[in-house]
């Protein structure tokens, strides 16, 4: 088990403030989904960044392709969220530069969740996904809290709209309350597809932090891939 | 607070250890460890941006064939739920169990490393570590972090010579008993355990117990459940018993009430 944590980069001193005015924290906002399938798994976010009710960016992507295709989606302060893409970048080059092999995703969803604990005591401000495909070929998403507490899932929505994505993917993606589904039904790649695309249409509609571009990866044995959809721009 | 800063950071300033290959990265402020505690929401009671998995019913007994260990699986973060299926029983090695209660990142990271430390201990010492030892090496962990926020209630189960059930918390207190339940619905499990648990029972009377106590827990705390999960400790090691749906259990345990949408209710709307 590698814990080795790196030191720390930060060389200016934070002001510290005894009357809670300052926070090293932003929400903003934005929403990302993973639904993992049979031998794909897949990441949709938008591509919205707000500071309260400023638009700051309508094309500022959250979700990265680490460099053994496995993509990390992320929501929350997107500061952090480029950081902590960046720490698990580097620690997934240098396991394959002392391993002579790219990391598998299990390995890598255990190494973000180390990273993420490394900051326990100042956390990453991000809630991510981590999707790829595991050893056996079969699609793999991990959901994530701030400090690094992970699960495998099957289709989960974290960020501004999960409130209103995730109960829509326990229905659809895993047949939660459906009296005469499979639950262990997972879906083509095609109806996960659709699926996360009226999701966010749907989420754009009704949460203000959502909206403008939708990135979808699609990651399989032969790679990750990207499709671009237009999300409403108000 | 800083008197445990500067005990752990003599050596390099700013950089709390635990040991060579563990840092934690803090904040340049004078008190890094409040500092970071302002906006986590460790034990649901603040308003924090960060909100951290938590709430649970953990229980585990002594009782003639052994261990029982018993939880629910729900995590919430604020009042939303953000899962029904955690597993919250760690599998430390073939022999020992914890359970986690409280901050599920602090209790899941920690009962990791506490796998580890066993592991060395096995192959430094040639044989199995003790309950009483294992328990011993969590609680001299969270001690090094007491008053820094971390956040967990474990319980620890095993077998070496004899049953083993310790009780370990982020204030470093370690308790043994023969009956411990753990977390927010932990109120409601001891009032069903309490008025039923004897040492003299079979292993069927015993997840009976601990069936009812995890159910009656996730019926009258909100913070509570999903499924029961539940473990044996005995002799030659632990086993798991298949998951049950505690809305299942709600029909079994008052077979009078009918489900509003089966085929034969008399509400079923659609026969109407």
């Amino acid at each position: 088990m590698d814990l080795a944590m790196q030191a720390r980069p930060m060389e200016a001193p934070i002001e510290a403030h005894n009357h809670n005015r300052w926070s090293p924290y932003v929400d903003n906002g934005g929403t990302t989904l993973a639904i993992a399938g049979a031998d794909y798994v897949l990441v949709a976010s938008d591509t919205r960044q707000s500071d309260g009710y400023l638009i700051n960016s309508r094309y500022s992507p959250k979700a990265f392709v680490l460099s053994n295709n496995a993509v990390l989606g992320t929501s929350g302060c997107s500061a952090d969220s480029k950081r902590l893409y960046e720490v698990l970048e580097q620690r997934a080059q240098l396991y394959q530069h002392r391993h002579d092999r790219q990391i598998s995703t299990p390995a890598l969803a255990q190494l973000l969740s180390n990273t993420m604990y490394s900051r326990r005591m100042l956390p990453y401000y991000v809630f991510p996904v981590l999707a790829g495909i595991d050893a056996k070929g079969a699609g793999a998403a991990y959901s994530y809290d701030a400090v690094g507490n992970m699960q495998r899932v099957t289709g989960v929505c974290f960020g501004s709209a999960s409130a209103l994505i995730q109960p829509f993917l326990d229905n659809q993606v895993r047949f939660k309350n459906q009296r005469d589904a499979d639950p262990n039904r997972l879906l083509t790649r095609e109806e996960a597809f659709k699926i996360a695309v009226d999701a966010f249409t749907s989420a754009t509609e009704r949460d203000i932090y959502t909206g403008d571009y939708l990135e979808i990866f699609i990651v399989d044995a032969a790679g990750a891939h990207k499709e671009m959809r237009e999300l409403k721009h108000d | 607070m800083n008197r445990i800063v500067e005990q752990l950071t003599e050596n390099d300033a700013g950089e709390l250890k635990l040991c060579k290959e563990l840092e934690f990265e803090l904040a340049q402020v004078d008190s890094p460890l409040t500092f970071g505690q302002q906006f986590t929401d460790v034990k649901s009671e603040k308003d924090a941006m960060i909100k951290v998995a938590h709430g649970t019913t953990t229980l585990a007994f002594k009782f003639r064939e052994g261990v029982l260990v018993a939880t629910d699986s729900r995590a919430t973060m604020g009042n939303v739920i953000s899962s029904q299926s955690v597993k919250k029983v760690i599998e430390i090695n073939d022999r020992l169990l914890g359970t986690m209660a409280g901050g599920a990142a602090d209790c899941s990271f920690w009962g990791r490393v506490l796998g580890m430390e066993c592991r060395l201990y096995e192959l430094r010492n040639k044989k199995k570590i003790s309950v009483a030892a294992a328990s011993k090496i969590l609680a001299n962990i969270v001690y090094r972090y007491k008053g820094s926020g971390l956040s967990m209630g474990m319980m620890v189960a095993g077998w070496d010579d004899k049953p083993g059930l310790y009780y370990v918390d982020s204030d470093a207190r370690r308790l043994e008993n023969d009956l411990f339940s753990v977390g927010s619905g932990s109120t409601f499990a001891y009032g069903v355990l309490d008025a039923h648990y004897k040492y003299d029972m079979s292993l069927d009377e015993a997840k009976d117990l601990a069936r009812r106590a995890i159910f009656h827990a996730t019926h009258r705390d909100a913070f509570s459940g999903g499924v029961v999960r539940m473990y044996w400790v005995h002799q030659d090691g632990w086993e798991a018993y298949p998951l049950e749906d505690v809305n299942d259990l709600y029909y079994q345990f008052h077979p009078e009430i009918a489900l509003t949408n089966a085929q034969d209710s008399p509400l079923n709307l659609a026969s109407a």
